[in-house]
């Protein structure tokens, strides 16, 4: 068994090397795919905050990803517009801008997430579940149904947003921005784990009874947590929708929450590099699979089930050597 | 002076009425034994006092405030510090992250609790869960301590551990009770021991506490009557 160190290592490092290689064999497409590998595991990194270390089953994470992504889209559509978003009673503009979107896009999320929490931590197990998937689908029907920002089609933005000295419009620069805000986050994330926060985080999850026992307001903990795990997956919604160009309620789906769940599930529950390796191998077999059928959720589904069954630590859990119980 | 005074509390526990009237006082650095056969209550005193069971009667006086409506975690704030039965710690992560994680400022810090149980500092990377039932009970006892209770309340803190392992648990109880002002609530079956380290005892008896006294004041009749299977 290896040192689950080692094996983030290898797996930030095989992130970073499949791109340059591409790079050089001027294969853009892969690096497009690497990208959409690091934004999608920023998301599953988020969800892991919540679900992994709380112990709290978010079905509705779905919810911040649109967020973000809907605060690039209508952000960046002002901007390109030359429309104001609004002007009483003062004038805010739009912004091509990616660090002032991603401010956006983390300060609304994290304020659904406060609001959504706030209601949904009241709950428990299968409630917690189903509030959490409602909210989400709440935010998914109330897109569909705006028709300011395009409604039901989605919202197109031509050019990429721009951040200060890259070319973001060059595939691997702006891989580049997103490799290095994922490392940053899981950086933070991982400091978190290990704070007093984390730790009290990860004892009321195997025991919320015995946390509350030494002093720990255990509903107020949660509730930070679920606003920073919604926060970052907001994050993500933003650097997803300048990826695509592109932002449509689809973000906002129930699809999007379960997908999300299936990188941590995948890469190993509560494990830091744990939705890394699972948004890389998914991303790896929609795009392998794909091409030999349309519908290759099939054996996505049979890998789901065998890891449930046979290696519940997923990628990272089943060659790390240190092991995380989650039923305590 | 009384840190902890219940008076004439009932509470119900699940479907059934499990107290019908406890009265119980720990003065400041006194050592109580809370005794009594299985089933009359002794454990959901501590969930009322710990304030895990909601809305019991009566009333629950901690340092002259009335904590009968606090929530759980704000009374271990104010210093009510559970060793709660059966030890759980939390078992993924390591001693030293247990202790860490229930650290409040106060007089109690790592190098308090590790002179106390050196155990701990050995073990301090190792995951809890793979400790021995007597280190994980050294950890419980070192995990209350570190939120820095004024009230320590033992549920159990020798049961099912070896006779030299829960030799090692009372002399520690007694080491704290001798250097220490900590107030503790021991609730534990075997007088021999308990005589080592309390300064009266309450029995209870189906729900009611019938019995209040010295250590020396309990005859022979009184145990006989209460405490015999």
């Amino acid at each position: 068994m290896i040192r689950e160190r080692y094996i983030n290592f290898l797996i930030g490092a095989l992130l970073l090397i499949v791109p340059l290689v591409a790079l050089q064999m001027d294969e853009p497409f892969i690096i497009t795919l690497a990208t959409k590998a690091a934004i999608l595991a920023l998301a599953g990194v988020g969800l892991n905050l919540a679900l992994g270390q709380g112990g709290l089953v978010s079905f509705g994470h779905a919810a911040y990803f649109g967020i973000g992504g809907y605060a690039m889209g209508i952000l960046a559509s002002h901007a390109q517009d030359y429309a104001p978003l609004m002007e009483v009673p003062f004038v805010i503009e739009g912004t091509n801008l990616m660090p002032v979107i991603w401010l956006v896009a983390i300060v609304a999320s994290a304020l659904a997430a406060l609001l959504i929490g706030a209601l949904s931590l009241r709950t428990s197990g299968v409630y917690f579940i189903m509030v959490t998937l409602a909210f989400g689908q709440m935010f998914y029907y109330f897109a569909i149904s705006w028709p300011a920002y395009g409604g039901e089609d989605g919202l197109s933005i031509y050019v990429r947003n721009q951040f200060p000295g890259v070319n973001t419009l060059d595939p691997i620069q702006f891989f580049g921005i997103c490799f290095v805000v994922l490392m940053a986050v899981l950086f933070l994330v991982n400091r978190l784990n290990k704070s007093p926060f984390g730790l009290a985080l990860n004892g009321a999850h195997q025991n919320e009874e015995r946390a509350l026992t030494v002093g720990i307001n255990v509903y107020r903990l949660r509730l930070v947590a679920f606003v920073i795990s919604g926060a970052i997956t907001g994050l993500a919604g933003a650097l997803f929708a300048d990826l695509n160009r592109f932002v449509s309620p689809t973000m906002f789906s129930w699809h999007t929450s379960g997908e999300i769940m299936v990188f941590i599930i995948l890469g190993g529950v509560a494990r830091l590099f744990g939705p890394v390796a699972g948004a890389a191998v998914y991303i790896l077999l929609e795009h392998m699979l794909g091409g030999i059928s349309e519908y290759w959720q099939i054996y996505l589904g049979l890998i789901l089930l065998f890891v449930v069954l046979f290696a519940k630590g997923g990628i990272v859990g089943g060659l790390a050597r240190r092991e995380v119980r989650h039923d305590g | 002076m009384s840190l902890l005074q219940l008076e004439q509390i009932t509470a119900i526990y699940g479907a059934s009425q499990a107290l019908f009237g406890v009265d119980l006082t720990i003065r400041e650095g006194e050592v109580v034994a809370l005794m009594g056969r299985n089933g009359m209550g002794k454990s959901t005193t501590i969930k009322v006092i710990s304030r895990l069971l909601k809305n019991p009667q009566g009333q629950v006086l901690f340092d002259w405030q009335d904590i009968g409506a606090l929530p759980a975690h704000k009374a271990a704030r104010l210093g009510i510090g559970l060793v709660p039965e059966g030890r759980r710690c939390f078992t993924n992560l390591t001693v030293r992250e247990n202790l860490f994680a229930s650290a409040r400022p106060g007089e109690w810090d790592f190098a308090r609790v590790h002179a106390l149980f050196p155990r701990l500092e050995e073990r301090g990377d190792q995951l809890a869960g793979s400790l021995s039932g007597g280190e994980q009970q050294m950890l419980a006892i070192g995990r209350a301590l570190m939120t820095n209770p004024r009230l320590l309340i033992l549920d159990e803190a020798t049961e099912g551990l070896a006779p030299v392992v829960r030799q090692e648990i009372w002399a520690a109880i007694a080491t704290l009770k001798k250097t220490t002002s900590l107030s503790i609530l021991v609730v534990d079956k075997t007088i021999s021991e308990l005589r080592q380290v309390a300064d009266s005892v309450v029995i209870l008896e189906r729900g009611v506490s019938v019995w209040h006294g010295t250590m020396d004041a309990l005859s022979a009749d009184v145990k006989d009557r209460y405490l015999g299977v």
